[in-house]
């Protein structure tokens, strides 16, 4: 679960990025954080990963309060959140196999597991028969399922996705938006951060709509919110 | 440890750059710690013939004189002490200034019997002889202190102008190894940023990097040893080949292998680790 309470994020240039955000995403929902440049979209993604911490407010993630975790605590809070990024953010000289299991590596997996669970993953979304591939070789929706497998595969209880489909043409887009649906109903709590009005049209889920660090909008019209600003 | 051996392997190329490194600035600073040994050494063995002469009591029995040695070795700064009967001293004297018939006949006993003693440490000198001068059964000493003087700053000099060389340089390894461990770092933020968001540890993402840069360390703090061991022979050989310099006393290679083996080996494994180590911070704040 993900509850942020007067969540108020000030920059030390003096930038308020965050202004009193409050909201909760339950374990296994799925969302769509929706909001122009600057909003403070970013910053609500760093809060939930630990790379920042609230100025004042709380912050709950799977059971850590990001107000007052230890640093040697973060580690485990990431285990328990994988992320997608809009640039795939994949290692060019790894192959797809390699990509997946280097971040069960990364947590100390045995070699068994990571024999195992990687083609499982690699399955799941249908880059089994790629693995021996760099990702070069891959298309860009390729290379997005890719890097939602490497999210997928510690098991994590929320995924989030930053502008999953900002590099991608339409189909794909609705390609990785359907995996992200299987994925949720498979019971992973999904924050999608997007831009397009398509995809959340498609995808009737509740919208969180954010603006200049407040919520201007939450529930399944939330779009409206953001449009009509 | 897979990883930080196959790290060597998958960014080759700055593997290389970094032994290279380490090699180079390890043959710099052997050679140059061994040049100063020599150097030393040599000094040492200089100021060996610098002795001072301490003459025993005339009135004391061989007996007696020969006790004195006790006395003399108990004083700190004694590295050698050996005694001279007049008889010796006469004969020493004799071949020394004169035809052996200018002295035929002579009575040796207007002459002391005496210790020659040769100094641990030059500077201190002046405190020596006056520890010297105390002991029971010694009249006289004669003894130059210009020479010891002399022979003292030398080695002064030489040790801390070593010193001072082998520091900077050290130093500047550091730095460069440092700074091109941080390049192969730069090539791999991707895949640390990566390892961070997904949870890896600190330690976890710093081992291999750690593991490669003592591995990196290692190979070469091997190669420059082996390549300082070969240079140093070989200019041995030119040098004892030189009958001009035959007079010069190297020491040779073997007598340095243990002091060696640890030097480069201590330096190949500090610079490797500290430079990862260090160099590997600045990637881990995400």
């Amino acid at each position: 679960m993900i509850e942020f309470t007067d969540v108020v994020k000030s920059y030390s240039v003096g930038t308020r990025a965050l202004k009193g955000v409050s909201m909760q995403i339950e374990d296994g929902e799925f969302a769509f954080l929706v909001g122009p440049s600057g909003s403070g979209k970013s910053t609500i993604i760093k809060l939930i990963t630990g790379e920042l911490k609230p100025t004042s407010g709380t912050v709950h993630v799977n059971g850590y309060s990001l107000e007052r975790i230890r640093k040697r605590e973060i580690p485990y809070l990431r285990r328990t959140v994988g992320i997608v990024f809009q640039d795939f953010r994949l290692i060019q000289n790894k192959t797809v196999y390699e990509n997946v299991a280097f971040v069960m590596r990364a947590i100390g997996a045995k070699e068994q597991e990571i024999r195992e669970r990687v083609p499982y993953v690699l399955q799941l979304v249908g880059l089994d028969t790629k693995s021996r591939r760099h990702p070069g070789e891959l298309s860009g929706g390729e290379q997005q399922r890719l890097a939602i497998a490497r999210a997928l595969v510690n098991n994590p209880s929320t995924i989030i996705a930053d502008e999953p489909t900002g590099n991608l043409d339409p189909v794909m887009s609705l390609e990785i938006m359907s995996l992200l649906m299987e994925i949720n109903n498979l019971g992973t709590t999904m924050l999608v951060v997007t831009h397009e009005k398509d995809l959340v049209e498609r995808f009737p889920k509740r919208v969180i709509a954010i603006d200049d660090g407040l919520i201007i909008g939450d529930g399944m019209d939330g779009y409206y919110h953001y449009e009509s600003k | 440890m897979k990883e930080g051996i196959r790290g060597i392997f998958l960014h080759g190329f700055m593997s290389f750059a970094a032994i290279c490194v380490t090699v180079a600035c390890l043959l710099i600073v052997g050679s140059f710690a061994c040049l100063s040994y020599n150097l030393a050494v040599l000094v040492e063995d200089v100021n060996k013939t610098n002795e001072i002469l301490v003459y025993v009591d005339e009135n004391l029995s061989y007996q007696e004189a020969k006790s004195v040695h006790t006395l003399i070795n108990k004083v700190d700064n004694v590295h050698m002490a050996t005694f001279v009967h007049k008889d010796e001293a006469f004969e020493d004297f004799v071949e020394n200034y004169g035809e052996e018939n200018t002295f035929t006949g002579v009575d040796t006993n207007f002459l002391r019997h005496r210790y020659k003693v040769v100094l641990k440490d030059n500077s201190l000198f002046d405190q020596t002889i006056a520890d010297l001068e105390k002991l029971d059964g010694v009249v006289k000493i004669s003894a130059a202190r210009e020479l010891a003087e002399g022979f003292a700053f030398a080695r002064n000099a030489v040790r801390i102008v070593s010193l001072a060389f082998i520091g900077v340089l050290l130093v500047v390894s550091l730095l460069i190894i440092s700074n091109t461990v941080k390049l192969a770092m730069y090539d791999r933020r991707e895949e640390i940023a990566i390892m961070k968001m997904v949870g890896a540890s600190n330690g976890f993402i710093r081992l291999p990097y750690v593991i490669e840069g003592f591995t990196l360390g290692m190979i070469g703090a091997g190669v420059a040893f082996g390549l300082e061991w070969l240079l140093y022979d070989a200019l041995m050989g030119r040098l004892s080949a030189m009958n001009t310099l035959q007079l010069l006393n190297f020491v040779p290679f073997n007598q340095l292998l243990v002091p060696m083996i640890i030097t480069f080996f201590a330096a190949g494994l500090f610079v490797g680790v500290v430079g990862s180590w260090s160099s590997i911070r600045k990637f881990m704040n995400v």
